[in-house]
């Protein structure tokens, strides 16, 4: 690079832009935080669903499936998948309910995880929540 | 070796290695399980060999970095280390908790290790990278911040350099960051929105600062060109990568119900977090074009050319692929998400964890500033068969992500997940034996270090 152009140049381009960048991130953070509230449908959080996301994350769920389209991309979108399953939460638990220990010969197959039905119902519920969180109409279809 | 306490910098190297060949074992795993879905199951399920694969890269990298903390910053700050012991009880400290929590993961079920760690008293378990037991990550912490003390310590009473101070300020962001990890509200939203303060401000933040220091060191010592140029191009791309790269976590506030301005920002900076990655490629050529000396480690020089242009390629090129918001609306959470990962990690981390081995092995291990030819002649080939392989990987994964999101997403009549995933198992098949070519590309590369044996150079 040119003699022109300094090393303290070069510093204080590091100094000032990380300083002004992460001030505007803050900024902007807090606004989301703001606006959250209208978006994350944080009135539909009872302790069901907190007990739902409890099991979610103590199961280790993310570890196949995606949710809001994070995750592992091994297993189906959950998101969605109280829509896709036709707005019962008794298909998300008796589907669950119903995986085989062993598995599926030569196919992929969800673990069995011996969920009580207080967790079944909880897990439903959380996931109920999170089909109304607004994603800005994402995923694309019901397909997830 | 100038200073005898860089010298704890070995078993890191070492155990950093180790773990690299079982985190590449168990994504072969994954790759099986992708293809045969009954792979291992229900022993190791899918979610299992996962988490061990991702959780054993951070760690492996985790160690690279800190050893090359310890080899790096008593030779720029000439002067020992404040503390040899500290920083081998540390190494202990670490891979026992580390190996503790790989064994946690396989012997029992995922929830029975949250009953038992006590994720109830604070519960930070199960999300995605984070899956450490809250006890482990309450050692990560402590074991971050003493070495954050030992380093800092020497830096401070030392010589202080650009590179050791900018080293300095990535760790202690890595480690500052990471405390969001204990943050884990019930609204999904929140915690999705604050999880990403962890994994896109480490990966595509201080973590660079990381890489560019640990590169910028060891393109002074291979090309003798002058600090205070390297100095110069230090400051630029890090100055690039912080303004691109903060803004730019906005890429990951699209879909997750924060609010639709972030598509701008987003779109807009990541679009930009490119160039970084470009000009550390342009960097990197200019100072060994520019070279005033030739260094006997011909390996070390590959490596870190290597390491510019495969993080631009995976991080740069591959990120913006799908970067932005009407693009990512489609391809979000698909297979192109996991072709980056895959490239863009292999390009920016791993790399330049190996080229910083590969400068510092020979002085380690013989007192000699580089291995003999048939050592760095394998070390090389290692370099290109695992670099090819994963851009295989990479080209298959992406493969696979186009069909995806067409099949799934685009098409006139979308087809269930489980439908299209059979529909592209061909390209996971070609994943799966592009993985295996890199297995043997890493055994070559682990070969490669018995191979350096009696016969190293000289000093030059």
């Amino acid at each position: 690079m040119s003699e022109t152009f300094t090393k303290s140049m070069a510093r204080n381009i590091y100094l000032g832009g990380s300083v002004f960048f992460i001030l505007l991130f803050l900024a902007l953070s807090f606004d989301t935080l703001g606006a959250l509230p209208k978006r994350d449908n944080r009135h539909n959080i009872t302790p069901q669903v907190a007990l739902g996301k409890k099991v979610w994350e103590e199961n280790n769920c993310l570890g196949c499936h995606t949710l809001l389209g994070e995750g592992a991309y091994f297993a189906p979108e959950l998101g969605n998948v109280y829509t896709r399953f036709g707005g019962s939460k008794e298909a998300i638990m008796g589907f669950i309910a119903s995986r085989p220990v062993d598995g599926i010969p030569g196919r992929r197959s969800m673990p069995q995880f011996n969920l009580s039905n207080e967790e079944l119902e909880a897990v439903a519920e959380f996931l109920k929540y999170t089909s109304e969180i607004n994603t800005a109409n994402w995923p694309p279809n019901i397909q997830g | 070796m100038q200073y005898s306490s860089q010298a704890v910098a070995k078993p890191y190297f070492i155990a950093a290695i180790g773990l690299f060949v079982g985190q590449i074992l168990f994504g072969l795993i994954l790759g099986a399980q992708y293809v045969i879905g009954d792979f291992l199951f229900p022993e190791i399920p899918f979610n299992v060999a996962r988490m061990v694969h991702t959780n054993l890269l951070i760690v492996w990298l985790l160690f690279g970095f800190m050893g090359a903390a310890y080899y790096l910053v008593p030779e720029e700050a000439e002067r020992e280390l404040y503390s040899p012991k500290l920083a081998i009880a540390l190494f202990w400290i670490f891979l026992v908790a580390g190996a503790l929590t790989i064994v946690g993961y396989l012997a029992v079920p995922y929830a029975t290790l949250a009953a038992v760690t006590g994720n109830d008293l604070l519960p930070t378990m199960g999300r995605e990278f984070l899956e450490q037991p809250t006890i482990t990550k309450i050692g990560i912490v402590v074991v971050a911040l003493a070495f954050l003390f030992n380093i800092g310590m020497t830096i401070i009473s030392g010589r202080k350099t650009v590179v050791n101070i900018v080293l300095l300020t990535g760790l202690t962001g890595l480690a500052v960051l990471f405390l969001f990890a204990f943050y884990n509200p019930v609204n999904l939203v929140l915690d999705k929105m604050f999880w990403w303060w962890v994994v896109h401000l480490w990966v595509e933040g201080v973590w660079e600062l990381i890489m560019a220091a640990i590169l910028a060191f060891v393109l002074i010592r291979l090309t003798g060109v002058d600090r205070e140029v390297i100095e110069k191009w230090l400051y630029v791309i890090i100055a690039m990568a912080l303004i691109t790269g903060i803004i730019g976590t906005g890429h990951h506030y699209y879909w997750i119900g924060t609010p639709e301005y972030w598509q701008w920002w987003g779109s807009i900076f990541s679009a930009l977090e490119p160039i970084p990655f470009f000009m550390m490629t342009v960097f990197a050529f200019n100072v060994v074009n520019r070279r005033r000396k030739e260094h006997p480690n011909k390996a070390a020089t590959l490596w870190a050319l290597g390491c510019a242009v495969m993080a631009f390629l995976g991080a740069g090129v591959w990120g913006f692929l799908h970067t932005l918001a009407p693009v990512n609306f489609y391809t979000h959470g698909s297979q192109i998400t996991a072709a980056h990962g895959h490239m863009a990690f292999y390009g920016a981390y791993v790399l330049v964890v190996i080229t910083m081995i590969s400068y510092a092995w020979p002085h380690l291990q013989h007192n000699a500033p580089a291995a003999n030819g048939r050592a760095q002649l394998l070390e090389m080939w290692s370099f290109w068969l695992m670099t090819i392989s994963m851009v295989f990987i990479t080209l298959f994964l992406t493969g696979a992500g186009i069909l995806q999101v067409y099949l799934q997403r685009v098409s006139d009549t979308p087809l269930p997940f489980m439908v299209v995933q059979d529909k592209i198992a061909l390209f996971y098949w070609m994943r799966l034996y592009a993985g295996l070519a890199f297995f043997i590309g890493l055994c070559l590369y682990v070969y490669s270090f018995f191979a350096k044996g009696k016969e190293s150079l000289a000093s030059s």
